[in-house]
């Protein structure tokens, strides 16, 4: 499929889910979707074009927060990145671990360092954090703050 | 027959990296795992932002140290992508050699661990030896054996110089027969074949759903390298190929890695031979507001950076997905039903790199430590010298 | 204390653990081992076990999970035991110092006799930190007896 063919694909299949789209170079395509039609345009792309799924990355703007998933189709060198954005308050959206075992590991991160809920993942367990970390603080926020009190923030050298 | 929980990890002497699987098994075989990570968490995504474009670079090469240049080549591109712009012709052949100079000295570790977790410890200290030689190029090259510090946003930082040319490319052909030598005595050796064949299978099938990335994928017989796909640096202007494998066991993982060191060393020392005149930096001063993504083919599979940007000159956002990541999971279905005396090396051929994804032993279902890490490397071992005595070879 | 630490140090084996670290000095610790560095000639053996360590070689930058680990093998290991911190991110953290997860420098979880920098120490300078701190025991022990493993250690 031609990199024109899959755009057309997408935006025919997905018009009223598509609110934005973002044909920012020959390599790269930043597609802004309404969350409830994340699996459909996931499944469009992993199971029917059979790109890859390379990551997803949660972002916290002030408004909102932002998830983009990221599907290269290696044999025409095109990232489609999908991206969501969340209510910053309660931020939901349906997992992706019933389309590929991929994102197990990546929502699991996103939930403990960005406090977003994956509707249908199994296991929402910490992976990075120690256990001892507090459950109600996200890391890459931007309203996190330093919480522990015996921190030591400088080198010593007074 | 009774069940019972191994854990592996995290502290092991030759495994140099934390990590946490609980194994569960039944008898001699594997039922399945569970992944404790979080051992080398340091929240480098947090501290990226605080950091401008420039100082980033020294952050992101302190991700891993076995591929420290793969995390920021692939956050250069990131940033670059955003304007976007081409760095200058020189500038790519010279990232392109550290890049290779790098996975030669990443295989060659692997196979030295590889060989130990087999019992082979000769293997191990003549291949460490041989990285020796690799590390003295890279040292040659960039002034250090590790942490290159050779990228920046728009180029490179160093050029490299001519009279170190022919230095550096002897160096390289004086490795070549050993490694000949030894990619014969390890690929036609009938006791790994009986050890490593059939064992630790990852189907392609599951490899696709994983998104398992590098040799761990290749081996399963899928076709993809960033290098030939996503054309970046001077791969596209070297003869070089793909090296793909059918059955996914742990010997075509193997197989995968020693194959491409000669390709490696192939497209190092074209570009050096070829290395053209010019300017190594295109000279970025500021960073428009945007995003970039900036993917490179790493020793263990794509390497891939986010970079969002304000135009201030630091991120605001920078993700960081190092190839573990996708091919830790793997793990699991690679493992169930394999023997406890497996374990150690079909873990091993994922080539893990827990510092870049932020670490085996056997418990009861009390939580009693049954068998540590250190015991199941043992294991592994035994298994090699009975295979050898069954098959009546010295 | 400080006579059997000197004997210990004659054929020091060594613990190796990594409490957080991107691993580069873990590999020049190891590096150590292989032929070129070949520090099996001081004696320097690397041992599975804490239970049989008298070095303790410590990397990384000490983050949360690890930290609780570190305390605890450390209270295994025999005394006298000497701690070894290679590279900057176990002498103060290093670049993560302001991380989320690495609270406290090493030393404020386990005390420290020796510091070796660099980022990573090249292999000379691990066996060179190393061999230095056997000579100053060395050195301790022939000066005074009945001084405190501290004042030995760290003079």
């Amino acid at each position: 499929m031609t990199r024109d063919q899959v755009l057309q694909e997408l935006t025919g299949r997905f018009s009223e889910a598509i609110l934005a789209l973002w044909d920012v170079s020959p390599k790269r395509v930043y597609v802004d979707i309404d969350p409830a039609a994340l699996v459909g345009v996931s499944t469009l792309l992993f199971r029917e074009l059979g790109a890859r799924f390379c990551t997803a990355s949660g972002v916290d703007t002030r408004s909102a927060v932002e998830i983009l998933y990221h599907y290269i189709l290696e044999p025409i060198n095109l990232m489609v990145s999908v991206r969501v954005s969340l209510d910053r308050k309660a931020p939901l959206v349906d997992s992706l671990t019933g389309l590929f075992a991929a994102a197990d590991f990546i929502e699991r991160e996103i939930h403990e360092l960005l406090g977003v809920n994956f509707r249908g993942h199994e296991t929402p367990r910490r992976l990075l954090l120690p256990e001892q970390w507090p459950d109600d603080v996200q890391p890459l926020r931007r309203d996190y703050a330093e919480w522990d009190p015996n921190a030591v923030r400088d080198r010593g050298v007074r | 027959m009774k069940k019972a929980t191994i854990a592996l990890g995290p502290y092991h002497p030759l495994q140099e990296e934390p990590e946490f699987f609980t194994l569960t098994v039944d008898g001699e075989q594997v039922v399945d795992i569970d992944l404790k990570m979080g051992y080398n968490h340091r929240g480098i995504e947090k501290l990226s932002e605080s950091r401008t474009f420039d100082q980033g670079v020294y952050l992101v090469e302190r991700i891993c140290g076995i591929c420290s240049t793969s995390h920021p080549y692939a956050y250069t591109r990131a940033v670059e992508d955003i304007i976007p712009v081409e760095v200058p012709e020189r500038a790519k052949y010279i990232r392109t050699i550290i890049a290779e100079g790098e996975r030669i000295h990443s295989h060659l570790l692997w196979l030295g661990l590889a060989g130990h977790f087999l019992g082979y410890d000769t293997v191990y200290m003549w291949v460490w030896k041989l990285r020796e030689e690799i590390l003295d190029v890279m040292e040659i090259l960039s002034g250090n054996r590790n942490n290159y510090g050779m990228f920046r946003p728009g180029g490179v930082r160093r050029d490299i110089r001519a009279e170190d040319i022919p230095v550096v490319l002897a160096k390289l052909e004086s490795i070549l027969p050993t490694v000949n030598m030894l990619k014969a005595a390890v690929l036609d050796d009938p006791v790994l074949h009986a050890r490593l064949k059939g064992v630790g299978v990852l189907t392609r099938e599951a490899a696709i759903d994983f998104g398992a990335l590098g040799p761990t994928s290749r081996a399963s017989g899928v076709d993809h390298d960033l290098r030939r796909d996503c054309p970046y640096g001077a791969y596209d202007r070297v003869d070089w190929k793909v090296i793909t494998r059918e059955n996914g066991d742990v010997f075509d993982k193997l197989v995968v890695r020693v194959l491409e060191l000669f390709e490696s060393a192939t497209i190092m020392k074209t570009c050096l031979e070829n290395l053209p005149a010019g300017e190594i930096d295109a000279g970025l001063t500021t960073i428009p507001a945007g995003e970039g993504i900036g993917h490179i083919e790493a020793p263990r599979g794509e390497t891939f950076h986010y970079v969002r940007s304000d135009g201030t000159n630091r991120p605001v956002r920078h993700k960081v997905r190092a190839p573990t990541f996708m091919n830790l999971p793997t793990f699991r279905a690679t493992v169930r039903g394999a023997y406890v005396a497996d374990t150690t090396i079909i873990l091993a051929a994922i080539d893990p790199c827990y510092c870049c994804t932020e670490r085996m032993a056997v418990r009861d279902p009390s939580g009693r430590r049954l068998m540590g890490g250190p015991d199941l490397v043992r294991l592994s071992r035994a298994k090699t010298e009975r295979l050898r005595k069954e098959m009546g070879l010295p | 204390m400080s006579f059997r630490l000197n004997a210990l140090l004659r054929s020091p084996w060594l613990f190796h653990l990594s409490t957080g670290s991107c691993n580069n000095c873990d590999i020049e610790v190891l590096d150590c081992l292989t032929p070129r560095f070949d520090v099996e000639r001081f004696g320097m053996v690397l041992t599975g076990s804490i239970k049989h360590a008298d070095v303790l070689l410590v990397t990384g930058s000490c983050n949360r999970q690890s930290a609780e680990r570190l305390r605890r093998l450390y209270e295994q290991a025999p005394k006298p035991c000497v701690v070894v911190a290679i590279g900057e991110c176990s002498l103060s953290r290093g670049m993560f110092v302001e991380s989320y997860n690495c609270p406290v420098p090493i030393d404020h979880v386990v005390p420290v006799d020796v510091y070796i920098p660099g980022c990573p120490p090249k292999p000379e300078a691990v066996i060179a930190g190393v061999v230095k701190l056997m000579a100053k025991v060395r050195e301790a022990t022939k000066k005074g007896r009945g001084k405190a493993p501290e004042e030995v250690a760290t003079a």
